[in-house]
């Protein structure tokens, strides 16, 4: 089984390979001159209006999390969708049972207002 | 033999990714050190033939987990001086779960090693077995109550993320776009016929 994951592998090896040359090459033929200027932030050519670590409305938490939730449904749908021939009539009405669950909290949101941004 | 020398690769960077999280000043590249130790502990189950959990893992953990951390993170108002101290203060808490920690991984080691023979270790798996199917074939018939109650779970989970963190804002002027749509110039523009008025 292993086998098949042989690409990834290759792939991981290419992409450290690529990333330390590339820092390798940075380091070697940089001239590492810093100078206040250069090191201070950035912004299209004005100055920085606030600090960049300010803090993030509570809203995104909530989008992050309804994310979340239904990521993993979805993650309990593939081993579903995989075996569907061996659970059988059973798993399916277990399937249906747990989407209606979640429908029902989608539900709850939608009408919540959740999905709205403001 | 290779699979070996993948194995201490991977375990030997989740170590250091572990380490880098605890011992990271600065939050942000705390999560980031996490979500390498989230790879490669993927890794890990990948070459003990999980393939199923190794790709949940990035999908959930990775995916959706860590950029809620990362909210979180930026959240709260990080500030990196203030961050720090708090050793002292938290030590002794730590040693402690670090102590059940070991004494549970010892007990492990202990029991896998006494019933070896009952166990049989780790079976080589048959050509054309495959993970998330057998994961899938009890999971929705043995342990279809702890799947649905799964379900409960999320639901709940979706309820206190609402009434936690959902805020009606009071006085926003938001557009109407049905009305917008919907709005006919007969409505708006009212033309009025008169006489003229005679010269003054």
């Amino acid at each position: 089984m292993l086998e098949n994951y042989l690409p990834i592998l290759i792939f991981l090896g290419i992409a450290a390979l690529v990333g330390l040359v590339l820092m390798g090459l940075g380091f070697l033929f940089g001239r590492g001159e810093k100078d206040a200027e250069k090191l201070s932030a950035y912004e299209c050519g004005f100055e920085p209006f606030e600090d960049t670590r300010m803090k993030f409305d509570v809203r995104y938490y909530l989008v992050a999390i309804l994310f979340i939730i239904f990521d993993l449904e979805i993650a309990f749908l593939f081993p579903w969708a995989v075996s569907l021939d061996l659970v059988g009539g059973f798993g399916l009405v277990a399937m249906g049972i747990f989407l209606a669950v979640l429908v029902v909290g989608f539900i709850y949101e939608w009408k919540k207002g959740a999905l709205e941004w403001d | 033999m290779f699979q070996a020398i993948l194995f201490y690769t991977f375990a030997a960077v989740l170590i250091g990714a572990a380490m880098g999280v605890i011992f990271s000043r600065n939050p942000v590249h705390a999560v980031m050190f996490l979500v390498l130790a989230f790879f490669q502990s993927s890794l890990l189950w990948l070459l003990a033939e999980a393939e199923f959990l190794a790709i949940v893992l990035i999908l959930v953990y990775v995916g959706a987990v860590m950029v809620l951390f990362l909210f979180v993170v930026m959240m709260i108002d990080i500030n990196v001086e203030r961050v720090q101290g708090g050793l002292v203060r938290y030590a002794p808490l730590g040693l402690v779960i670090a102590g059940l920690m070991v004494v549970e991984l010892v007990q492990l080691i202990w029991a896998r090693s006494r019933f070896e023979v009952a166990t049989g270790g780790f079976a080589a798996t048959p050509e054309g077995y495959s993970n998330t199917e057998a994961l899938g074939a009890i999971l929705y018939t043995e342990h279809v109550y702890a799947f649905e109650i799964a379900a409960v779970i999320l639901l709940l989970a979706i309820v206190a993320a609402i009434s936690l963190t959902m805020r009606k804002r009071e006085g926003l002027k938001v557009q109407n776009i049905t009305s917008q749509v919907a709005a006919r110039a007969k409505d708006r523009v009212r033309v009025v016929k008169m006489e003229a008025e005679k010269r003054q």
